[in-house]
């Protein structure tokens, strides 16, 4: 493996200010982002946002309308694709119909001259198993061994950041399952920074170190993925990375560390510590799976300070681990309830009354 | 009545591919005819002479060859220019490109005897000499407009992304046309080439008008039509035919071993290790 693992420095990318527009339309809209050297970085967001957009700046294969592309010190905006210490995975492998395994793995060797690529290009073939298949076309692999063939042909030129644009994206469940552990191996193995760009929030949840949330063009939040979902800074994230229940209010008051928070004409409280909105009104929010489903008479078994909000049962599905509860509050907002099957015993049915409640820790606040 | 109804696809089919033959198979045939009279057109006696002496009628063999000549000539002239035009409308914008994509198809659509005619008004105009060059001319201008459809489609059907992916993998631009454009498109182009030429050999109205003097083979058989046609003409279609036939079959034959080979690794579980184990 010594000739694959990356023996020189590698160093952080940096976007700063990036735009790009297409006619009026503005994909990708003022990015500004550090990438830390070896990690693996997920960038998260429904299709159309501009993900592939960032990615093809980045690869040079589209020119940014302003702002710098840099790689440690060094301003690679200009340069062209052919000249920058990247390389890219693409969404559809875009493998070369007409070499095979071998030559298309040893491609980018060859362009950049150098002379003996067999050893090279035989050990990558190891590192994604596929040595017994270096006469084959592409045409004659199936999915996710040509998906291990981009990987490999991009991954034998030592570049400082390797791009996959939704990598997994064309295989089935099951495989892409499989994929991500191996993947996530290999980045492991050569710890080359990995930007990783995906639609599927368990996907970058389970592979990422960081994962930056992008939505219109724009990142709306950047950090460890348990730090993005615990403690979501705007709507649009707390819904894309998971579920959230969010509640509008309006802070009236304090309680040492805590915010009172007036909705629905009940009070919720909540850390201030955890409340990023900057005015006064602001959305409350709490994931499913941090609330407690009780019956209606258990009212006062819910501990002194908790959330509470009443209501009655609407939809009960069971999914073997969990339960999910739609309950209806009094205000008609239906919220989501993740119960995990531990008890045997009773569950709540469909118009039981109900009280439900969660701990103010595991609330947040929103701008609005 | 009940075979008849099962069976009558099948000799529909036999009965069309026999009206497909019958003329080539009476060509093939009589090319080994010794002829009754001055026509070659009904069997008298088995004879090799229109292929020993192939080239025994004064005029039969010049003419083939010059068809050749031209065909080669002018279907690589215009898989060249065919081929960088085709390149052009499809990877630039510029002015007059839709008006290009339209007139390229004009020759096309242009009845032969119109253009034909048009040429040789043209040539004269000029005081062009007639004869090979201005065949040669005219054989171009028609072909032009097949090779560029034919390369445009080929080109159109590439996936960017390939070009894309060459660039990313350090090759400049003039790597990324010599590794994988061209390679890509090469099958699009000889294809061109080949129909050019066949296009080219075949024609006789546009050639017959600016030819001059010169006879090519298809003005040959026409002239020679008038007055019997000799058996080497049968023999030398025979040959152009089997040319033709041994061309198309090895595409196929190739093209069937590599399907071949794909079915195989896909069938054999052996040969496809789908989940890798580590
Ligand atoms: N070459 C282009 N011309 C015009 N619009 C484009 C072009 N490329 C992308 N877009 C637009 O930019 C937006 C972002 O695209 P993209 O980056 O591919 O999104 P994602 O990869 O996140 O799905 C989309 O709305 C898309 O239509
Ligand atoms: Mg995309």
């Amino acid at each position: 493996m010594s000739t694959i693992t990356n023996a020189r420095n590698i160093e952080d990318l940096r976007l700063e200010n990036l735009v790009k527009t297409f006619g009026d339309f503005v994909a990708v809209d003022d990015v500004t982002l550090t990438i830390p050297a070896g990690s693996f970085f997920a960038l998260l967001g429904a299709s159309g946002c501009g993900k592939t957009t960032t990615l093809r700046m980045i690869a040079g294969l589209e020119d940014p309308t302003s702002g710098t592309i840099k790689v440690g010190n060094a301003d690679i905006t200009r340069l062209r694709a052919f000249q920058r210490p990247v390389n890219t995975v693409f969404q559809s492998y875009a493998l070369f119909p007409h070499l095979d395994i071998f030559e298309n793995v040893a491609f980018g060797l060859r362009r950049r001259g150098i002379k003996d690529v067999t050893p090279a290009v035989e050990a990558m073939l190891e590192l994604v198993e596929l040595a017994p298949m270096a006469r084959r076309k592409p045409a004659q692999l199936s999915g996710g061994q040509q998906q291990r063939v981009a990987v490999a042909r991009a991954l034998i030129n030592q570049p400082d950041v390797l791009l996959l644009d939704e990598p997994l994206g064309a295989l089935d469940l099951k495989l892409r399952r499989q994929m991500q552990i191996e993947l996530k191996r290999i980045q492991t193995e050569v710890g080359t920074t990995f930007v990783h760009v995906t639609h599927d929030q368990e996907e970058a949840m389970t592979m990422a170190d960081t994962v930056a949330v992008m939505n219109a063009g724009r990142i709306e939040q950047m950090g460890h993925p348990a730090d993005v979902y615990e403690l979501p800074k705007t709507a649009f994230v707390a819904n894309f990375l998971g579920q959230a229940n969010l509640f509008g209010g309006s802070i009236s008051g304090r309680d040492g560390e805590d915010l009172v928070v007036a909705t629905h004409g009940i009070s919720m409280r909540l850390p201030s510590s955890r409340n990023s909105a900057s005015e006064s009104e602001l959305l409350v929010g709490v994931r499913p799976e941090k609330i407690t489903i009780l019956d209606a008479i258990d009212v006062g078994k819910i501990p002194t300070g908790n959330n509470v909000v009443t209501g009655t049962v609407t939809d009960v599905s069971y999914t073997g681990v969990s339960t999910q509860y739609l309950v209806e509050a009094p205000w008609g907002q239906v919220l989501n309830v993740f119960e995990q099957n531990v008890i045997v015993g009773d569950r709540s049915e469909v118009g039981d009354p109900v009280v439900v409640h969660w701990a103010p820790e595991h609330t947040f606040g929103l701008g609005s | 009545m009940k075979w008849l109804r099962s069976h009558l696809v099948g000799i529909i089919a036999i009965l069309v591919l026999v009206y497909l033959f019958v003329p080539i198979a009476v060509v093939m045939i009589l090319s080994f005819n010794k002829p009754a009279g001055k026509f070659n057109v009904s069997w008298n006696e088995f004879s090799l002479d229109g292929w020993t002496n192939i080239c025994g009628v004064p005029g039969v063999c010049e003419s083939f060859l010059t068809s050749i000549q031209i065909g080669v000539v002018s279907s690589l002239a215009a898989t060249v220019l065919g081929t960088l035009i085709a390149f052009a409308l499809v990877r630039y914008r510029f002015r007059g490109r839709s008006t290009t994509n339209l007139l390229i198809f004009l020759p096309m659509a242009t009845p032969e005897v119109v253009m034909g005619a048009s040429l040789l008004a043209l040539f004269l105009n000029l005081q062009f000499p007639l004869g090979q060059t201005t065949i040669i001319i005219a054989h171009i201008m028609f072909i032009i407009s097949f090779v560029v459809v034919t390369v445009k489609a080929r080109l159109q059907g590439m996936d960017p992304r390939l070009e894309e992916a060459a660039r990313d993998l350090y090759a400049s631009p003039s790597q990324t046309f010599r590794y994988v454009t061209f390679p890509l498109v090469l099958p699009g182009i000889l294809g061109a080439a080949l129909l050019g030429f066949a296009l080219s050999f075949d024609d006789f109205i546009i050639s017959f008008f600016n030819a001059g003097t010169l006879v090519t083979f298809p003005i040959y058989i026409w002239g020679a039509a008038q007055r019997g046609i000799p058996v080497q003409v049968n023999a030398l279609a025979t040959i152009v035919f089997i040319s033709a036939l041994v061309i198309v079959l090895v595409i196929q034959v190739r093209g069937q071993m590599k399907r071949k080979a794909l079915s195989a690794a896909v069938v054999n579980p052996a040969a496809i290790d789908v989940l890798p184990r580590s």
